[in-house]
């Protein structure tokens, strides 16, 4: 989902540029709150992890494959605020060091994989903490089902940045199904390795976990052999919780609202091309793997000029993520091919 | 721990662009990229003295082109997008070859094409002359706020360290007779994401403590000032200087 | 700060820690260590020692108790000044030793206390001198012998110019010869030394005094000598001396 230089017109990107520089600011001054001193490298931590699974491309299906987006990973390891931070360095150093992901569409990538995945992904999952009882399993489950949103929101915010500023015309219906179809199944992986990264580090360090942090028992201390309460240093913050938690609920309530809107008004855009002909061609465009292009070109046409509902299909094999796995695909069977 | 003072980006050399302050070079690359997606796509030929501008910083920095070239490679995602770019885009349709084309979606495509690997072959050039502390170092001269750097100095040690524990779990289990391949799979992955994690920053935390005992309070401590002056200034910004020039051409004419 | 200067170096009362995991490590410490003293804290595995260190310079806190440094409390309000007066020597130098030359390694602790220029490089070659590296001030640390590294390490904190030096299981992995190196160097040096080990015949070598951390609480205190010919309080603790060691023969040097 990497949006390179020039794909985004110049205002758009601008403007997304004032928005991630405004986030940033005031998740600078939320991340204090949030940080202590022995949780700083955490942050580091996070953000390295992310950009190496950001790396590791896993097959999601038909031979297509994605990446993970860590929104909603960084927002419960270490807080919201840090998240929008650790993402934002790990989209400027893929900037600098990588070249994935271009300068002037930094603006873009952070409003997209930054904010909106670790905005949402933290709002689902106060709300789920705030209703599911106050156990380690709630965690994990809500880590799961905040990670499995965040990432179709960030398909629909690209979706809208695309339609806002996007420099080609491509309609914004293909661009919404196809990046919205992909990222949904990318939101599966994403759900699975967030909630057993945080289950994992929850059972072993749950001092890590910053979205376990109501979750700690008293401690006691035994002093001179007699058993004492321990004094809690400070209380956490309960003021704003209130507010998080409708934030949360409000959001999950839209996007399950807004996801469900595409899934009913759109009832054979997916399925009924992915029935009829997206297994078929998936099959023919392995078998026809040594020449892809002219094969594959030819019959894209066809098939956009027979029906409008197409979409889907040519969306999917269209989008970034597709892009990485055709290739991925295509190399796979020729390493196989002459293995055999 | 010692290492991670060096990348794999990282070409060693002595030129001038290697010299030079990171922060200079960061806001030249900045620079150019902005001008180079402002200019308008019509403008082929501008995009061709963009490409010979980094030619020449390439030869000054002793790059050679097929590492360049190499380091391209990053960009597939995109090019795959834009081949396909003419096939859905709308509008006006041309014939060529025998196959439809739409017109919008070809300059669509040029436009990504463009100047999405001239972005690419910018940041390579940079990545390629400057060490990873350098260019914290030159963030943080652009008065990043330190946080930020903060984070992205710890995410680079901490990369050292994940790729590492990474490569052992990846031979571990590939020793086993493991191999990745599908849904099926995705369980053994996210176990090992996991416990890459805790794994990870337990090696990373006792850096950390050490650091914390000896004043380490949010930033690095300067030990040798890092200062640009006006000689290096002006031979770095000469690159975005030169592409404006080629930019505001590209409008007029 | 005139009226601290007859106040011990440490001083530590009351102190109990748990981890916020429910692991209870400390269940009451009290101990002080006067000035220009070298104490041995001696425990072994899982006794609580490293937590215990931890808390000198205030990376752990939140449990009950008091660590106070030459009449400085531990806390948030003086905690760059706590840190800059305990100096603490980790176990493993190549966590200690983080940047990409000696040199730099040494000067990031008085540069994070806002030292810089001339003054900076004099704290940085009196630091090496101390420790007999200064040759070494341009190597990159990950490229120097083992014995070497922890020389580093320990010039990296006496850079800091510090109240007390307390050095975490400071002969470890060490060969004999760099062992007493060390010994040597830590013998030269005018600062209050706390030195956190299970290796009973270098505490012998270099500490009079001695403390048993046992089961998060001090268990014993006295002279060294007197601590380890005591078998049954060093078998209560698990404390065991090498195959053939006997206290009793040793000739004290301190």
């Amino acid at each position: 989902m990497h949006v390179p230089d020039g794909f985004i017109d110049a205002p758009v990107s601008a403007a997304t540029g004032l928005v991630a520089a405004g986030a940033i600011a005031v998740s600078l001054r939320g991340a204090r709150r949030e940080l202590d001193e022995r949780t700083a490298p955490l942050a580091g931590l996070v953000a390295a992890f992310i950009f190496a699974v950001q790396m590791l491309n896993f097959p999601v299906a038909a031979g297509t494959s994605g990446h993970l987006l860590g929104g909603a990973l960084a927002a419960i390891l270490v807080g919201p605020c840090t998240g929008v931070l650790c993402v934002s360095v790990v989209l400027l150093m893929q900037g600098i060091l990588f070249a994935d992901g271009g300068l002037t569409a930094l603006g873009v990538n952070i409003t997209d994989m930054a904010i909106t995945t670790t905005v949402v992904a933290y709002a689902v999952f106060r709300g789920l903490v705030k209703i599911l009882p106050r156990t380690r399993r709630s965690i994990t489950a809500a880590s799961f089902t905040a990670a499995l949103l965040s990432v179709p929101a960030a398909a629909l915010v690209f979706t809208l940045l695309y339609a806002l500023g996007g420099t080609t015309d491509v309609s914004i219906g293909k661009v919404a199904t196809a990046m919205i179809g992909v990222h949904v199944l990318i939101g599966v992986g994403e759900a699975a390795i967030t909630a057993l990264t945080v289950g994992a580090v929850i059972a072993v360090r749950p001092d890590l976990v910053y979205g376990a942090r109501g979750l700690e028992q008293r401690l006691k201390l035994r002093v001179n052999g007699e058993l004492v309460d321990a004094t809690p240093e400070l209380e956490p913050v309960r003021a704003s919780h209130r507010k998080v938690w409708i934030t949360g609920l409000v959001a999950s309530l839209l996007l399950a609202g807004f996801v469900s809107f595409y899934a009913s008004s759109n009832p054979d855009g997916l399925e009924k091309v992915a029935a009829d002909q997206g297994i078929d061609r998936a099959a023919k465009e392995h078998a026809s793997a040594d020449s892809p292009l002219a094969d594959y070109g030819v019959r894209d046409v066809e098939d956009a000029r027979l029906s409008g509902g197409l979409a889907g299909v040519i969306g999917v094999g269209v989008t970034v993520v597709a892009g990485t796995g055709v290739f991925w695909a295509v190399r796979r069977r020729r390493s196989t091919s002459q293995a055999a | 721990m010692g290492a991670g003072h060096a990348h794999r980006l990282y070409r060693h050399g002595h030129s001038r662009v290697h010299a030079l302050p990171p922060h200079t070079k960061l806001a030249a690359v900045f620079a150019f990229v902005v001008v180079v997606v402002s200019t308008p796509r019509e403008a082929m030929w501008a995009f061709g003295l963009y490409a010979v501008l980094l030619a020449c910083v390439a030869h000054a920095a002793r790059v050679p082109a097929g590492f360049l070239l190499r380091r391209l490679l990053i960009e597939v995602p995109f090019v795959a997008f834009a081949v396909l770019m003419p096939f859905v885009a709308e509008g006006e349709q041309v014939t060529f070859l025998g196959l439809e084309l739409s017109v919008n979606g070809l300059w669509g495509a040029w436009n990504v094409l463009a100047k999405g690997t001239l972005g690419v072959a910018a940041s390579v050039l940079l990545a390629a002359t400057t060490e990873l502390r350098e260019l914290l170092l030159g963030l943080q001269r652009l008065k990043l706020p330190p946080l930020l750097v903060q984070i992205a100095s710890f995410m680079i040690r901490y990369g050292d360290v994940i790729t590492d524990e990474m490569r052992r779990m990846r031979i571990a289990r590939e020793s086993r007779g493991f191999e990745a391949r599908g849904v099926r799979h995705w369980g053994v992955l996210s176990k090992s994401a996991g416990a890459l994690f805790i794994r990870s920053y337990e090696r990373g935390e006792r850096v950390h403590l050490a650091m914390v005992s000896r004043g380490y309070a949010g930033s690095m401590p300067v030990i040798d000032e890092v200062t640009a002056d006006r000689a290096q200034w002006s031979y770095a910004l000469a690159l975005p200087c030169a592409a404006l020039v080629v930019c505001l051409l590209g409008w007029t004419l | 700060m005139d009226a601290v200067t007859d106040s011990p170096s440490l001083d530590v009362s009351g102190l109990a820690f748990a981890y916020p995991d429910g692991h209870q490590a400390l269940f009451g410490v009290d101990f002080t260590v006067a000035r220009g003293e070298r104490v041995a804290l001696l425990g072994p595995n899982g006794a609580g020692k490293t937590t215990l260190v931890l808390h000198l310079n205030g990376i752990l806190t939140g449990g009950a108790g008091t660590v106070t440094v030459a009449g400085l409390p531990v806390g948030k309000r003086h905690m760059a000044e706590i840190r800059r007066r305990v100096g603490i020597v980790f176990q493993d130098p190549d966590d200690q030793l983080f940047m990409p030359t000696v040199r730099e390694d040494v000067a990031f602790g008085p540069a994070a206390a806002g030292m810089k220029g001339a003054e900076l490089e004099q704290r940085v070659r009196t630091a090496l001198e101390l420790v007999g590296m200064a040759d070494f001030a341009d190597r990159p640390p990950h490229h120097l012998s083992f014995g070497q590294r922890r020389r580093v390490a320990v010039a990296t904190v006496l850079a800091m110019e510090p109240e007390i030096l307390v050095l975490d299981e400071p002969s470890s992995n060490l060969d004999p010869a760099s062992r007493r190196e060390l010994a040597d160097i830590l013998r030269s040096l005018d600062v209050t030394v706390l030195m956190v080990t299970h290796d009973l015949p270098y505490a012998l070598e270099l500490c009079p005094r001695s403390l048993i951390l046992s089961e998060g609480v001090i268990a014993a205190d006295g002279a060294t000598g007197e601590l380890l010919s005591d078998d049954v309080l060093m078998r209560a603790h698990r404390l065991e001396l090498p195959f053939g060691f006997d206290p009793r023969s040793v000739t004290m040097g301190a």
